[in-house]
């Protein structure tokens, strides 16, 4: 049977297993909302393009699925950019489908034209633009494919009007085929696996496993978590890693990097073997290079993308595989060529001495009379926290605070911009979360600066009757930026005072949310239950002592251990 | 240190523009560049059955791209992994370490006035350029040679004046025959 562009693209989607899809629509995908309506795939209608990527991409880290949202041309895609270079960024599998101006008007500057493909290369896994109704099908195909195999990441499709209004018959490709300039590699190589295992893991005195996003991403989370308890391993891991491993236990040391314990970061510095997995060491983990970089320490790095290895430091095994499968083979290899050794004698010296970091410097802050930003952090996650619980973020001090106070004990259960770091995330990436896991409570914990980011989407969320809670981290300042400003620049704030803001309180009203605002102390813990477990959306304004730095910090170009401790 | 790379790609709309930008957007360098459809020599040696996009597109061909480049050995495994990681990018060749033909292409203008039209002839010859126009007051000569070469014969002519200058990037080829104890063997 004959179908329009529009019907093929739709019924591609359905056999990609697509069920939502956050959208906004206009001139050049008027076609494909036309054939929309009549689908029974659900549409989310945001307020905003960059809403509806960032939404996609929280709906495809809370559920593991591919995201997907559909824009218009020109600044429907412009507007898109950021999100997709966010989802780019943390490696999120995510299909983004703009309309584009009819193939005859490409190039003419007509109207709502860009060169989408133009502009998302760099930012994108892979763009296409579909000419040809003939291969329409077979490229949605192949975008999904590309979106969520080998390193994921978001793939655009530009639709151009007159192709989505074409007819042509539907055969969807069984298969994707093989593909002669893309096959990553799945399958640990086993030889490089079993040097390591003998001649790095097993003899080392002072293992560190770092667990990044990718662990999370493959699903290896509890495989990781087995070997670092069978054989007493310490772990550590990236802000996009938190979650991966249990916040409660023992073993755990903390979030390394700028922002990170005072334990994880000396740990990554003391260690003899450091074993990453689905990391990128990018330069907010690490601190300076070359302190980092030491030749007494031993890396074995386990990643899919071959980019991502000896980028930035060096690394004496690399292995590139799926996380899941390379981290399974190296438990099998770990038990093969492990003997009886009882591993919390073995490393004993070794945990004690983190243990001492961990008890002498533990995070902490000092509490007055004022509302402390990290108490805040540390209420939600004693009143809300827990496998039930997925909480987003903004960017700045809030989302540290959020990294270092919130016990993470599950995978998935942290959403927020690591690489791109963009303000305006939290919002629509917890109104996405939410769509793909109605059964949990979503948190997105903000700061006042970024909520107004994308603060139109309570719009999408009280139309969709979505519970998402907004807890605003207040403080009238660009912290993050002051901060900078306070430790580096004299205290000169430049442009970081936020004072004139809006009333939150009422603008949750506007909006029909339930609105709270918290300045004493003594009211925190009551207003949060009352909040957190309304069956409303609700935002609550929290006003925290305004001037509050986070610590531990590692200054920019500095070694890990050259910590700013409060 | 000069490197020179082949990079074989999909002939797809926006492909160079993929490797290009790669280059620029991550700060690598690109000296000197040649692009040209060539026969999809691989296309047997994988599965007979790809029944991947190519069979749709009818005219779906392939290009090579020859690139040199410069960067110390861990910008190179950098550039090399990341053209990899281009997906119409289908091989990456590094000629690094192996023996290798080398050619480039020049058109090369001069100025020949009366009697420095002889030096500049017989300089051709030794040079093996061939002559392809000729003018009252200039004489235009084809050039092929590897890199050295090219630099050599720009630098010879420079004294008589070079009015116009047309130059190809590099093109590469293993040689047939490796040298003894060659490591890539």
């Amino acid at each position: 049977m004959e179908l329009t562009g529009a019907q093929i693209l739709l019924e591609s989607l359905k056999r990609e297993g697509v069920e939502l899809i956050f959208g906004y629509p206009g001139g050049a995908v008027i076609e494909i909302y036309d054939a929309l309506f009549h689908s029974d795939l659900r549409h989310i209608l945001v307020r905003h393009e960059q809403g509806a990527a960032h939404a996609a991409d929280g709906y495809a880290r809370a559920s593991g699925k591919t995201g997907v949202c559909l824009v218009t041309s020109g600044p429907g895609a412009t507007n898109a950019v950021t999100g997709i270079a966010t989802a780019n960024s943390d490696s999120i599998p995510m299909v983004v489908l703009t309309g584009q101006v009819a193939t005859h008007l490409i190039g003419n500057d007509a109207f709502q034209e860009v060169d989408t493909v133009g502009i998302t290369r760099p930012c994108t896994k892979h763009n296409y633009i579909v000419k040809d109704i003939k291969t329409l099908a077979y490229t949605i195909r192949e975008a999904f494919y590309l979106a969520r195999s080998g390193r994921p990441g978001p793939v655009l499709v530009d639709l151009p009007k007159n192709v989505m209004a074409a007819r042509h018959e539907f055969t969807w490709p069984e298969t994707v085929g093989e593909m002669r300039s893309y096959n990553p590699t799945q399958e640990p190589n086993l030889k490089q696996l079993r040097l390591a295992v003998r001649r790095a893991i097993l003899p080392a005195k002072r293992p560190l496993i770092l667990s990044g996003g990718g662990v999370i991403r493959a699903d290896a989370c509890a495989e990781l978590a087995e070997i670092a308890m069978q054989y007493q391993i310490p772990v550590v891991s990236t802000m996009m890693g938190l979650g991966s491993f249990p916040g409660n236990h023992p073993l755990w040391l903390g979030m390394l990097g700028m922002h990170g314990t005072v334990a994880a970061n000396k740990a990554a510095l003391e260690a003899d073997t450091i074993i990453a997995v689905g990391t990128r060491f990018a330069d907010r983990v690490t601190g300076k290079l070359s302190a980092f970089d030491r030749d007494s320490g031993t890396i074995v790095h386990i990643d899919i993308d071959p980019t991502s290895i000896k980028k930035n430091v060096n690394v004496k095994y690399p292995i590139v595989a799926d996380c899941r499968k390379a981290v399974l083979k190296l438990r099998e290899e770990l038990a093969a060529a492990a003997g009886e050794q009882n591993w919390s004698e073995e490393h004993k010296d070794w945990l004690d001495t983190l243990e001492t970091y961990k008890k002498d410097f533990p995070l902490s802050y000092a509490k007055n009379g004022e509302i402390k930003p990290q108490q805040v952090i540390e209420a939600i996650s004693a009143i809300a926290g827990g496998d039930d619980t997925i909480i987003t973020t903004e960017v700045g001090q809030h989302q540290m605070w959020t990294s270092q106070f919130y016990c993470f004990t599950r995978p998935r259960t942290l959403l927020s911009s690591g690489g791109l770091g963009t303000m305006g995330y939290g919002l629509p990436a917890a109104m996405g979360a939410q769509l793909a896991r109605p059964d949990k409570k979503v948190v997105c914990i903000a700061g006042d600066g970024s909520i107004q980011m994308n603060s139109q989407e309570f719009a999408t969320i009280v139309a969709n009757r979505l519970p998402v809670k907004v807890v605003i981290i207040n403080n009238g300042y660009l912290g993050m930026v002051r901060q900078w400003q306070e430790l580096f620049f004299k205290r000169n704030y430049s442009y970081t005072n936020m004072e004139a803001q809006p009333d939150f309180v009422k603008l949750a009203d506007a909006y029909g949310a339930e609105g709270y605002r918290v300045s004493e102390a003594s009211e925190l813990e009551p207003v949060l239950k009352k909040a957190l477990f309304s069956p409303n959306p609700a935002i609550v304004d929290v006003r925290v002592a305004r001037e509050e730095n986070v610590y531990p910090m590692v200054p920019v170009g500095a070694a890990l251990d050259n910590m700013i401790v409060l | 240190m000069r490197h020179l790379l082949s990079v074989l790609v999909y002939n797809e709309p926006g492909v160079l523009s993929r490797v290009v930008g790669l280059f620029s957007g991550r700060g690598f360098n690109i000296t000197s560049l040649n692009v040209a459809p060539i026969l999809d020599l691989d296309a047997n040696k994988t599965a007979p059955a790809t029944k991947g996009k190519a069979q749709l597109i009818k005219e779906a061909n392939v290009s090579l791209i020859t690139i040199t480049t410069s960067g110390d050995a861990q910008i190179m495994e950098q550039i090399i992994k990341q053209l990899h990681k281009l997906i119409p990018v289908i091989k990456v060749m590094n000629f690094e370490g192996i023996d290798t033909v080398q050619r480039e292409m020049m058109l090369l203008k001069v100025n020949a006035f009366g009697d420095r039209r002889e030096e500049i002839l017989r300089i051709a010859d030794i040079f093996r350029c061939k002559v392809v126009d000729v003018g009252l007051t200039d004489i235009t000569l084809e050039v092929t040679g590897d890199y050295e070469k090219v630099e050599a014969i720009i630098g010879l002519y420079k004294k008589f004046g070079i009015k116009d200058l047309a130059r190809a990037g590099t093109m590469a080829m293993r040689r047939s025959m490796q040298r003894e104890g060659d490591r890539t063997r």
